[in-house]
């Protein structure tokens, strides 16, 4: 049996048994909603229905009822849709880099990582859509063979590169966790006293019975699935900046822009987990699991790729005054002093200042600090994308079509929508999957347990005596 | 003489599952199936399951989809419809290559990740509408479940399995 040092920390506290930790789980899918979640869902539903007017108004009425204008064509839609893929990269990582560096505490949290992975490419899925302008014609998009003449689309195009990065990541995250899902929703319908719930979970869990030969495999498609993931991963924000990197705007015509954008997708990522989870924690009753050590190691991931994320404005920084090229140096000294300063200084002081916080063991341990962290950052990461694209293009070539941009209501109302729509399907989850993967939890309970740790150690002191 | 019967040995722990399954190998007894709620590690090995060839079927399906963006790119950007774009003109695959390396990435991914899940469903039996078929229900939860085909008398196997440390065992007809 796999063993782990007396001086590691328990991961699973309460002392808790495999009945427990099934306990644990099903009670919050079992039991009756709470008032709080109803208020919760409630308002995340009122807040997407705005969004859903202000996006069926953009529809009916075209795309002029954004903010946009000749000069700044892109904004808020690319801004918020790099947000969202940003913030959807830290399920995988902590589900399939984290699996392959054999980190057990990502068991108690990869479940919700993965669905908030999912759940929020979904929202970042929904801006390319929505700012066609005519979605019902998306699939023009796809290389299918058509009656247009011999009009394929452009495989040159970091636009179309970005079709396969997002739908390949998608739906691999989607059968990534799904298939993680399966021993845990037959765990549901095994429990399940009612017909509808038991027939809900037996389609569900595609008939998982758990045979040694069926566990033999799933670990092997789990192994191979984070294998494959983890370069993937990567991929999809590199692709992502490469729809800037690949252009011939200053500011946007960066080599460092790769690494510099998944640093901070896992950056915004992983700090948009900490928010989710520490409410979760204490509103499923979830803290035997996940843990204040678990989120300590959050905030260090967070301080780290904060810190990587301070390097590289600092490097592009440097590089526009090194390159000697008038219009890089302008395109910076604009972001920092021009008109949008205040965009600037608030992802500096959000990103770059506040991680280093962490630094102090009291307060990454701080549940209260964390999460305004948290917030925090995902707010300076918001900012991060809004100054590349907006700053960058406020001011063209040509002076006379130098303009700002300011965002209509419409622009304001998709945006928040889609927090909502974000909110109402983790809310849903939370009410209706099991939210911690149990059978993974169970594997380390002997090993990471906290009775179990304190049984071994108490035994090996005994031994001695004799 | 050959029966249907089988024996359901329940064990409420990994470790007592473990030893029980090695010792029913040494005592020759046929296990058919072990059902345990998690992946308990080395079981299959001490059931001596061979290894899952999954891992192999993963890596041609991804070499299949790198043939499929390669042929896909190549007919559409060098073959149908070349084009000049930005003075760099689509006349030969290879020396276009770079701007479709993040596609034939893609595609190799999808088609490994998809077609190896696809491949696991199908060889465990999994989709939707599909009945499970574990013979208890606790084995979702804390119980593992031995099942061991009936061979010579019936009575001293189920008192071998009572030693081995199981916390029930029954005598099932199958059909």
């Amino acid at each position: 049996m796999h063993v782990t040092s007396p001086v590691r920390n328990p991961l699973i506290q309460g002392g808790k048994t495999y009945a427990d930790v099934t306990e644990d789980i099903c009670r919050q899918v079992e039991g009756p909603a709470t008032k709080e979640w109803k208020i919760a869902f409630g308002l995340s539903l009122i807040v997407l229905a705005y969004g859903s007017v202000c996006l069926a108004w953009t529809w009916w009425e075209g795309l002029g009822v954004w903010g946009l204008n000749k000069t700044v064509g892109w904004a808020w839609d690319i801004t918020n849709f790099v947000w969202w893929v940003g913030i959807g990269h830290a399920g995988t990582l902590i589900s399939a880099v984290l699996l392959l560096f054999r980190q057990r505490w990502r068991m108690a949290i990869n479940r919700s990582a993965e669905a908030m992975t999912i759940f929020s490419v979904v929202q970042a899925g929904l801006f390319p859509i929505i700012h066609m302008g005519r979605p019902w014609l998306g699939y023009w998009v796809l290389p299918i063979p058509n009656q247009f003449g011999s009009l394929w689309v452009n495989f040159n195009s970091p636009l179309l590169w970005d079709v396969f990065a997002i739908s390949t990541y998608l739906s691999v995250s989607l059968v990534f966790w799904w298939t993680g899902l399966l021993p845990d929703f037959a765990m549901l319908r095994d429990r399940a006293v009612t017909p509808f719930t038991k027939r809900v979970y037996s389609i569900l869990s595609f008939g998982w019975s758990g045979r040694a030969k069926d566990w033999q495999r799933f670990e092997e498609v789990s192994l191979v699935l984070a294998g494959l993931a983890t370069p993937l991963v990567l991929s999809v924000h590199t692709i992502v900046s490469f729809d800037f990197a690949t252009s011939v705007i200053p500011g946007w015509h960066t080599t460092i822009f790769p690494p510099y954008f998944v640093a901070g997708a896992v950056f915004s990522g992983f700090a948009m987990v900490n928010t989710l989870l520490i409410i979760m924690r204490k509103v499923s009753n979830l803290e035997a699991y996940i843990t204040i050590q678990h989120i300590e190691l959050m905030n260090i991931v967070i301080m780290i790729t904060g810190s990587i994320v301070g390097v590289a404005y600092i490097t592009e920084l440097f590089v526009a005054w090194y390159s000697g090229v008038e219009y890089e140096q302008y395109a910076f000294l604009n972001r920092a002093t021009g008109p949008y300063w205040w965009a600037y200084w608030s992802m500096m002081t959000c990103n770059v200042f506040s991680p280093q916080f962490m630094w102090f063991k009291k307060l990454r341990t701080s549940i209260m600090f964390s999460f305004i962290i948290s917030i925090v950052v995902n707010i300076g990461m918001w900012f991060e994308r809004f100054v590349i694209i907006v700053t960058s293009l406020h001011r063209d070539y040509l002076p006379s079509s130098w303009t700002m941009f300011s965002p209509t209501f419409v622009d304001i109302g998709i945006f928040i929508g889609t927090i909502g729509f974000f909110f109402v399907l983790f809310l849903l989850y939370a009410r209706t999957f099991p939210v911690i993967a149990q059978a993974e939890v169970k594997t380390i309970l002997k090993s990471s347990g906290d009775n179990y740790k304190k049984l071994r150690e108490e035994n090996k002191h005994s031994h001695h005596e004799h | 003489m050959s029966t249907n019967k089988v024996i359901h040995a329940i064990y409420n722990d990994d470790d007592v599952l473990m030893d029980a399954v090695r010792k029913t190998r040494i005592a020759r007894h046929h296990i058919e199936e072990v059902f345990t709620p998690f992946p308990v590690h080395g079981l299959d090995k001490a059931m001596g399951l061979a290894p899952t060839r999954l891992a192999i079927c993963a890596f041609i399906y991804g070499c299949l989809g790198l043939t499929v963006a390669t042929t896909l790119m190549n007919y559409i950007m060098i073959q149908d419809w070349p084009q000049d774009i930005g003075g760099k003109p689509s006349f030969s695959y290879i020396q276009n290559m770079p701007a479709f390396v993040p596609v034939m990435f893609e595609l190799t991914v999808f088609f490994a990740a998809h077609l190896m899940v696809v491949t696991f469903y199908m060889r465990s039996r999994l989709w939707p509408f599909k009945q499970a078929e574990n013979p208890d229900v606790r084995t979702t939860d804390d119980h593992f479940l031995m099942e061991v085909a009936v061979s010579g008398n019936e009575a001293d196997m189920v008192s071998f399995f009572q030693n081995t440390g199981a916390v029930e065992v029954k005598v099932i007809e199958k059909h």
